[in-house]
């Protein structure tokens, strides 16, 4: 394969190393420098994509991240990632990339058919078509339309490459290495800022790379090449390349993506393939620089026709030629640079310039290179289908409305420019309030909202004398402030070419009689005819002309298209520029991985996992693990070929005849000390707890303010000044904050310390009617009889030479007791108690049979304690103090709250005693009644009652009060069920709770 | 992302702080007559002003302190910031 458009010698590849890779199944050849975009431009292929809309062939426009075209998948060590830019990817040995948005293939594209029905095509055509019949949407024309448009496919495949996070500060960060970044880092660092400097190229120097400057007796390039050196030794100051600072958020925080490993052909061991920085600067440079805006014309996608600036990018860095018959078309001296290159490398362009007259050094030199320049004339249409082949080209009047006679002439490529543009965008995302600058025709930062400050080109200043002198000045200032040093630098001298005014032209007329297509988007297929429809239909405000045409809403976000779409809406609605204004500008500014945002927050770093001490224990007996907020807890221990239901039936019947032991570890507890902690607790807490003794337990509930239960629990007096509260799992953390917000803001004068100790203890529950001689066994030393250690009693224990706290209290119904020790010993525990067990039959049991033995006795627990109940829905008003005051007790005159036919639970079993409740499953009067079927009530909970061997469930009733006995069904319509129940008391087992007690 | 000053620990960035509302609420006193009205204000009515706001936050993954803070709910500008019991004058 040779590489037919590649010159001699030039450009800034390295010539020695040559890869191979493939484009669309044929392999090529490329040097190590090369993008993907340039390494196929040196082999003559133009023809890359399709367009989004039309299908229409598509080339490559830019030579970087401005390219609306080249997006392409790419595959890379066995990964595929779409939506990669053929400008920006570097080429690496063995790389694969396939053409998107066509099929079967890019040069035989069914698709294609729809630029001969773009007639029936406009603008808004999603909205107005595909609208009957209305089956037809989601059967035929939706899933037509996914197969036909889309920008790639994203691999389903779990995504084996490493994405970190880093957090940075810095005092000054400079967002692109162009002139303007280079003199801004380097005298902030001489001034000893912290600095950061990012560039997203993998060169540094910005236009000085292509620019024919000289910065202090060296070419441009070199200059930026002894700034680059310098700064990389200076230890204040950190130089990225491939680093796209992509978003500009609130207080100076800035997030940037680093392209680590995407050059290469696989990630190297221990590096990330992206990381994503978020930096807080303390001050902000944006030099982002200007990207070049293209002249509408008929046909101007044609591939082929590309800016400018990027033709004179392929030479000057890549080596390459992007045409032998090179049409330069331009508004402004941008042009003339292009085409003196071209013929500096023995290629002869056609200067076409729109400008009657212009004068300039630069345009003097092209005159004395001898290349060929036609004033006053424009591009009218490109011709060639899947290549520009020739171009019709006209005179046009001063007023620039009258075409002169068309002629046609051969060229091979049309390198456009007209006029550059400032990239504002990290400017407007600041919240920056940019203006119209007339000279430019281009908006500019204005007003700064936040430390930022933008110069240079992405500040319309295009002469790089000013851009030195004013970067040079803002990057000592801004370091000044922040490091007091002042360390004068002197100013290199700038020998640049003067450029003439540009010609305020944007768009060329359609000639008599032709109905060429001028593309304004080039990503999304958005025309002028299509905004002249949209404006024609009514739309007025340009966010809403953007949104009916789509126009800049692709994934180059309008980089080449904004402002030629502004100067239309203008033009058509008579306003100037600025009173139409620009759409707002959100990060992300280009495309960013969305592994790069995600992090290393996948699979099961998603989230903390805590374990309890006793967890290898679990794990030794087969238990099975469920999630229970951030911890793992065991939901059944696996015996044989048992399954959860078998499980958990076993665990839970060995807890009502024998003795089980459950891992209550992760229950949150928070230790409350100090003189008024029993003043704290009777606030906090429905109940009364003024007259709680020492070494006694009781059950609360505690509310928000608005009265609904928030939590539920036992609180222990350990000495005078000290309590153990528990709260549920889940809530714990929520429960701490509302303490610490009740003695910090409300009641501070409460002399009260709160601290969570939910880690510091390991907890096992001991339950069931041979619990006691269990106990007794494991503490010879203790009086746990029914008068030593009573229901709700407390005392602490000698285990075997360990410091235990022993609770009598039950969650099971049955006569339990909870046993604590300090977590370093809570395996010691967990064996002395399977160990001394026994001789009792004792079993293990998990959340599953927890819950069983929870549910038949009535307890309530995480699902009725769902945020919309109040005391009485749980049948907890018995514990609601009518004498003293507390959080949320003023919320329970509501009179939703107190209305005779509130909400309550209540029990349900299944008429044939035989088919499970889905949990969710609504209770209705009538299964017949007609949809939306009256909701009387909800399944909170359902378990199989080991008691009655049958199922057995909680609900939330209306009326539930006055329900007893009376026949409903439950309905599920996702597991398609019809349950006919009779709704039951919620205290199935033991209603007397004399078994605790026992 | 907002970076806020805890008058305790100097500053952080957001993701250490969880939001707890309006900090001019007053809670009624215990034990104290309290008409619907005074209560629907104290449990439910806010103002949701636009402009500078006094509002709460803890330092929850820091020092767990609530923390007064002084923020135009426009432009998220923070003006000060103050100890739960310092006055704010």
């Amino acid at each position: 394969m040779t590489q037919a458009f590649r010159i001699e010698n030039g450009g800034l590849i390295n010539r020695d190393k040559k890869l191979s890779f493939k484009f669309n199944g044929k392999t090529y050849l490329g040097y190590e420098g090369d993008t993907l975009a340039s390494a196929l431009l040196a082999n003559g292929v133009h023809l890359v994509g399709r367009s989004f809309k039309y299908h229409r062939p598509r080339g490559f426009f830019g030579a970087g991240v401005d390219e609306p075209y080249a997006v392409v998948q790419l595959f890379r060590n066995g990964e595929t990632e779409p939506n990669i830019k053929a400008t920006e990817q570097e080429l690496f040995e063995g790389l694969e990339a396939k053409s998107v948005n066509c099929w079967p293939s890019v040069n035989f594209d069914i698709g294609a058919i729809n630029n001969f029905l773009k007639i029936f095509l406009p603008a808004g055509f999603y909205y107005k078509t595909f609208m009957w019949p209305k089956s037809f949407w989601y059967r035929i024309y939706e899933p037509f339309i996914r197969k036909a448009a889309g920008l790639g496919v994203a691999s389903t495949k779990h995504d084996k490459e490493r994405y970190e996070h880093k957090y940075e500060y810095c005092d000054l960060l400079i967002a692109g290495s162009g002139p303007s970044g280079l003199a801004g880092a380097y005298a902030a660092a001489k001034n000893g800022a912290k600095v950061i400097l990012a560039e997203d190229k993998p060169r540094f120097g910005g236009s000085l790379l292509t620019n024919d400057v000289n910065i202090g007796n060296q070419s441009g390039k070199d200059w930026a090449e002894g700034i680059i050196a310098e700064l990389k030794t200076m230890p204040n100051v950190v130089v990225k390349n491939r680093s796209q600072i992509f978003g500009y958020y609130d207080h100076n925080m800035l997030v940037m993506s680093e392209k680590v490993s995407d050059h290469l052909p696989s990630t190297k061991k221990y590096n990330p393939n992206k990381r994503l920085w978020y930096i807080r600067a303390k001050e902000v440079l944006i030099s982002s620089g200007s990207i070049e805006r293209p002249i509408v014309f008929g046909n101007n996608d044609t591939p082929g026709v590309m800016l400018s600036s990027a033709a004179k990018e392929y030479l000057k860095v890549y080596g390459v030629l992007v045409g032998r018959t090179p049409l330069v078309f331009t508004n402004n001296d941008s042009g003339y640079e292009t085409a003196i290159e071209f013929k500096k490398h023995g290629v002869d362009p056609v200067v076409l310039d729109s400008r009657k007259n212009p004068e300039s050094e630069i345009i003097d030199e092209a005159k004395n290179l001898g290349i060929n320049i036609k004033n006053s004339y424009v591009v009218v249409a490109a011709q060639g289908y899947k290549k520009v082949k020739s171009a019709d080209i006209a005179s046009i009047t001063e007023d620039k409305k009258q075409l002169g006679k068309i002629e046609n002439i051969k060229c091979d490529c049309i390198c456009v420019s007209g006029f550059w543009t400032p990239t504002i965008h990290l400017a407007s995302q600041s919240g920056n309030k940019t203006k119209f600058k007339e000279e430019i025709d281009a908006f500019v930062p204005g007003q700064s909202k936040q430390n930022e400050i933008t110069l240079g080109a992405a500040n319309g200043v295009f002469t790089l004398e000013e851009t030195l002198k004013t970067s040079f000045k803002a990057g000592s200032e801004l370091s000044k402030k922040i490091t007091e040093n002042d360390n004068e630098i002197a100013i290199p001298n700038v020998v640049e070419k003067k450029s003439s005014q540009h010609d305020k032209f944007w768009c060329v007329p359609l000639p008599k009689g032709k109905n060429y297509k001028r593309f304004l988007d080039f990503q999304n297929d958005v025309a002028v005819s299509d905004i002249e429809i949209a404006l024609r239909e009514g739309y007025r405000s340009i966010e809403h002309v953007k949104r009916y045409t789509t126009l800049g809403m692709a994934t180059d976000q309008g980089k080449t298209s904004n402002l030629n779409g502004l100067q239309l809406v203008s033009e058509i609605e008579n306003k100037v520029v600025p009173a139409v204004g620009h759409t707002t500008f959100r990060p992300p500014y280009t495309p960013v991985s969305i592994g790069a945002i995600v992090g290393r927050e996948v699979g099961k770093h998603s989230k903390p996992t805590r374990k309890s001490p006793m967890h290898s224990w679990h794990e030794k007996n087969n238990a099975v693990f469920v999630d229970a907020g951030v911890w793992l807890r065991p939901r059944y221990y696996k015996r044989g070929n048992e399954n959860l239901f078998e499980a958990s039936k076993r665990e839970a019947k060995n807890v009502r005849t024998n003795v089980g032991v459950c891992d209550v570890t992760t229950l949150g507890k928070i230790d409350v000390k100090g003189p008024d902690a029993a003043e704290l607790l009777n606030r906090v807490y429905t109940n009364a707890w003024l007259k709680l003794p020492v070494g006694k337990a009781r059950y609360g509930v505690m509310l928000r303010e608005d009265g609904i239960v928030m939590d539920d629990g036992t609180t222990t007096r350990i000495s005078e000044n000290h309590y153990h509260m528990t709260t549920t799992t889940a809530q714990a953390a929520n429960v701490l904050s509302h303490l610490e917000y009740y003695l910090q803001l409300v009641w501070p004068e409460l002399n009260v310390n709160v601290v969570s100790t939910t880690e510091q203890w390991a907890g096992a529950a001991i339950a069931g009617p041979k619990s006691r001689d269990l106990l007794q066994k494991l503490f010879p030393n203790s009086d746990v009889s029914n008068e030593g250690l009573p229901f709700m009693g407390y005392m602490e224990g000698d285990l075997s030479g360990v410091k235990a706290r022993i609770f009598r209290i039950s969650f099971s119904g049955e006569l339990a007791y909870e046993v604590n020790v300090e977590s370093d010993f809570g395996n010691f525990m967990w064996e002395k108690i399977m160990g001394v067990g026994e001789e009792f039959n004792i079993q293990p049991y998990g959340t599953e049979a927890l819950s069983t033995l929870r549910i038949e006795m009535g307890h309530v627990a995480g699902s009725e304690l769902d945020g919309r109940t109040i005391p009485f829905d749980n049948a907890l008003e018995g514990l609601v103090s009518k004498k003293k005051d507390f959080i949320g007790k003023r919320s329970l005159q509501r009179s939703a709250f107190i209305a005779e036919d509130r909400q309550r639970i209540v029990g349900v079993v299944p008429l044939d005693k035989q088919t499970s409740i889905p949990e969710g499953s609504h209770l209705v009067k009538d299964d017949k009644a007609p949809l939306p079927n009256p909701k009387l009530g909800h399944i909170s909970a359902s378990c199989w009652s080991v008691e009655y061997d049958n199922p057995f469930s909680l609900a939330i009733l209306k009326d539930g009060k006055n329900m007893i006995g009376q026949k409903l069904f439950a309905m599920s319509p996702l597991k398609n069920k019809v349950i006919p129940v009779e709704i039951v008391s919620s205290h199935y087992v033991d209603p007397k709770g004399e078994r605790v007690r026992s | 992302m907002l970076y806020i000053n805890c008058p305790h620990c100097g500053m952080r960035s957001q993701n250490e702080f969880s939001y707890g509302g309006d900090a001019s609420v007053i809670r009624p006193e215990l034990n104290k007559e309290v008409s619907d009205q005074e209560w629907d204000n104290f449990v439910y009515n806010r103002k949701s002003l636009r402009g500078k706001h006094l509002e709460l936050w803890q330092h929850i993954s820091g020092c767990r302190q609530w923390i007064k803070v002084e923020r135009d709910t426009a432009t998220h500008e923070i003006f000060r910031t103050f100890k739960s019991d310092e006055e704010v004058a």
